[in-house]
């Protein structure tokens, strides 16, 4: 059974090989086609290994395979073990779930590419999933760190994916970079856990860590847990480090909606829940996870709120929800996190998909003051995009809403009541931003006309597609491939919810218990019966604690206020941008200043232009260029030249061409050697 | 008998008259005479060693030196007529184009 488990990575992987190699001369269907197979396979192959660890004991749910022995030297041995516990099993029924979804999805979306980037696509589509599986399944940080890395690549890979427009390349080079200075910061975390605990398996320094007294003050621990935290950072795109999130919008969409919203960017999440122990011996560094996820729910929560491109908004959505799940972990609610996690993937994933499609259909548009009007148009479209949005805002009963309640909850009950707040306003941002949206996109007035117009957009390949036959005035919409996975999605960001209905509403939340053992020390096998025991108890007696009146109370008084919050601020976005269109032009007037602060997204890039790259590059082009380069590398080796130059030309000065002077050197010599020899 | 330094000192003094007839003619000719001086004074102290080792390895090798002499002697002539059909000089100073 365990010996399934590498395959998970490997066919996806294999997936890869063929389309880079033989891609170029497959036709579409066959390359599109063999790619989305090995993501199902793929997601059949988790399912199955995922049903089969729900059997086991909550104590024992672990499924691990060792590959082979990657470094014996001398005392320190490192294996590269693929794992299956609870917290992997979610993320990889989501990443090759929704994978598949995606990659099907592509197969739609990319059909107006040449045969040979069709092929590119879908192999740097399947390598990302095989690195991000490897990422989720690698049971030690250098295993962990080959899928992270190789998820960086791919995702700079399929950012650039229309290299030849430049915005796109540089989109991908800044994702590369940014991404580059926080795995910096992760590899030096993992070379001090390294020296402290002289392992690298994740659950073993979780075992040592667990006998620890937990840190008071800022230590050598927390200094590594937050290096490890600023990796994630950069992964994650939290403050400083998610400035290359919003440009990584110049890829396709789909690869925003797999890598930028559903997957990648929540590998940092996940490292930290995969890592819950040795965080929760850090409290100093949980706090500044918590802050920091709070600072950037609610500011890109206001960027997000007078961004005019589609996917722009959609970005920044996805830091600002990245934000809340950071929240969450930081204040030790690891399952609240990863819960939101989940959900989030399926409503993002679907919104993204649906601005795909109306991208799409709108031959490269992504102005959503060009857009309107389109609700007639794209029906499909239309209604996964607002279940889509509505689940995202957290309306009750939807998907958003269970998980951002519980993490709300968590957050206030741990006594964060500031923090609290804040991600509250950054929930009511979340529904004012995802209302303006849905609005001006599909209701109004119609105002995109010329389908020409997208000539201007790298999208320009969407124009061959032969729109002849449909009339170019009506935008058409999704074709089936993309349909289908729109209605899975809208589907999920339903239901997807409903494995972790809060005690408030009667419920239990399964996926917290499922997920539980994860965020524990890991027990010995022999200690494995009697934990339980204790733990069932401990459990049993949780829940008649947990579930005090009190605590369900506070729990409903949270829950109402942020269904409130969700509908109240649906309803703002519904007053100013259907009710009262001149209200909003009315606002940006008279808060010009701030508005311009935001539509500028808070001048982050040109701060960092300013005080990281042109310095850098100053110091690069006087200092490494001209004065190292030059200066010292170029100085020695044409300095050595010259001397010898000079050198050369005193000496040539010996040779004067005349025959007497040479007899007269040859008569010298021997006279000067005869000498010697008679008088030594 | 004459002792063998007097062969020997005759022998330097005519090297001396040569080298000097080298260094200091400006005629082209004049040197190639001196030259023969030069190796004139040679002979006869391999003559003069030889007489007084009882061998004749001395007179063998002023043959040869002779033939070489004869040798040079010709074609030096012929180099000097060239010499002196392109520059029309025999001074040796005239002709310190072949350098750098």
């Amino acid at each position: 059974m365990t010996s399934l488990i590498p395959f998970i990575p490997l066919l996806p992987f294999a997936g890869f090989v063929v389309n880079a190699t033989m891609g170029k001369r497959l036709p579409k269907s066959v390359s599109g086609g063999l790619a989305s197979l090995v993501m199902v396979l793929s997601f059949l192959i988790s399912a199955y290994l995922v049903w089969q660890l729900a059997q086991l004991a909550p104590e024992q749910r672990v499924l691990s395979n060792t590959i082979y022995r990657w470094i014996a030297s001398g005392e320190f041995t490192l294996d590269v073990t693929f794992l299956i516990d609870p917290l992997s099993a979610v993320m990889l029924l989501v990443i090759t779930g929704i994978g598949s979804l995606i990659h099907i999805y592509s197969t739609a979306y990319m059909h107006d590419e040449v045969d040979s980037e069709f092929a590119r696509y879908f192999s740097y589509l399947n390598l990302f999933a095989a690195f991000m599986l490897v990422l989720v399944l690698g049971s030690s940080f250098p295993v962990l760190f080959v899928g992270w890395e190789g998820v960086g690549l791919c995702s700079y890979l399929l950012i650039g994916f229309w290299f030849k427009k430049k915005s796109a390349a540089d989109a991908g080079k800044k994702a590369f970079v940014v991404n580059r200075i926080g795995d910096y910061a992760f590899l030096i975390g993992m070379f001090a856990l390294f020296a402290m605990f002289g392992t690298l398996e994740v659950r073993g320094i979780a075992t040592k860590v667990a006998a620890m007294p937990v840190e008071t003050g800022f230590g050598l621990l927390s200094i590594a847990t937050l290096l490890l935290f600023i990796g994630a950072t950069g992964k994650s795109a939290q403050i400083p480090l998610y400035v290359w999130l919003p440009d990584a919008m110049e890829g396709p969409t789909p690869v925003s909606a797999l890598i930028h919203a559903a997957t990648m960017v929540t590998a940092g999440v996940y490292m930290i829940g995969r890592n819950a122990v040795l965080f929760s011996h850090t409290p100093e560094t949980l706090q500044i996870v918590a802050v920091v996820g709070a600072a950037t729910a609610l500011m890109a929560g206001t960027i997000g709120l007078v961004q005019n491109d589609i996917k722009r908004v959609l970005a920044y959505s996805t830091v600002s929800q990245l934000g809340l799940m950071f929240l969450a972990m930081g204040v030790g609610a690891f399952g609240a996190g990863i819960f939101h996690l989940y959900t989030h993937a399926f409503f993002k994933a679907c919104l993204f998909l649906g601005s795909g499609a109306v991208i799409h259909a709108l031959h490269g548009e992504q102005d959503i003051r060009n857009m309107g009007g389109l609700k007639k148009y794209l029906p499909v479209t239309y209604w996964t995009f607002v279940i889509g949005s509505l689940a995202l805002a957290g309306v009750p009963l939807l998907a958003g809403f269970f998980s951002k309640d519980e993490l709300l909850f968590e957050t206030f009950a741990e006594g964060h009541q500031i923090l609290w707040a804040v991600g509250a306003l950054a929930s009511l941002l979340t529904a004012v931003y995802m209302g303006r949206l849905v609005f001006l996109t599909f209701h109004g007035e119609r105002r995109h006309d010329a389908p020409a117009a997208a000539d201007a957009h790298g999208h320009a390949a969407h124009d061959a597609h032969g729109h002849g036959g449909h009339g170019h005035g009506a935008p058409h919409d999704a074709p089936p491939a993309m349909a289908m996975a729109l209605i899975v999605l809208a589907i999920g960001s339903v239901l997807a919810g409903y494995i972790g209905v809060p005690a408030g509403l009667g419920g239990h939340n399964e996926l917290g218990a499922w997920l539980a053992p994860s965020f524990a020390a890991p027990v010995e096998a022999g200690a494995v019966a009697e934990a339980g025991a204790a733990r069932a108890e401990a459990a049993a007696e949780g829940e008649a604690e947990e579930h005090g009146a009190d605590e369900i109370a506070l729990e409903r008084t949270l829950m109402g206020v942020s269904s409130a919050i969700a509908v109240g601020g649906l309803l703002v976005a519904w007053f100013i941008w259907i009710q009262r269109r001149e209200i909003a032009a009315q606002m940006a007037r008279s808060f010009a200043p701030l508005h311009k602060l935001l539509l500028n997204k808070y001048y982050v890039d040109e701060i960092y232009d300013a005080t990281v790259v042109t310095p850098i590059q100053v110091v690069s082009r006087e200092g490494l260029w001209r004065g190292v380069d030059v200066g010292v590398i170029d100085g020695a080796v044409n300095g050595v030249a010259a001397l010898i130059d000079a050198g050369s030309m005193a000496l040539r000065r010996l040779q004067t061409g005349s025959v007497r002077a040479y007899a007269g050197s040859l008569f010298i010599g021997v006279v000067l050697m005869l000498g010697y020899y008679l008088w030594r | 008998m004459i002792p063998l330094s007097h062969y020997l000192v005759v022998s330097a003094l005519l090297f001396a008259i040569g080298s000097a007839g080298v260094f200091l003619r400006k005629n082209l000719i004049t040197i190639l005479l001196s030259v023969e001086i030069m190796l004139n004074a040679v002979n006869l102290s391999f003559v003069a060693f030889g007489r007084f080792n009882g061998t004749v390895d001395g007179q063998i090798i002023t043959f040869f030196v002779m033939t070489v002499a004869a040798a040079e002697a010709a074609v030096g002539l012929a180099l000097v007529i060239a010499l002196f059909r392109t520059r029309e000089s025999l001074n040796p100073d005239a002709f310190t184009s072949l350098k750098w």
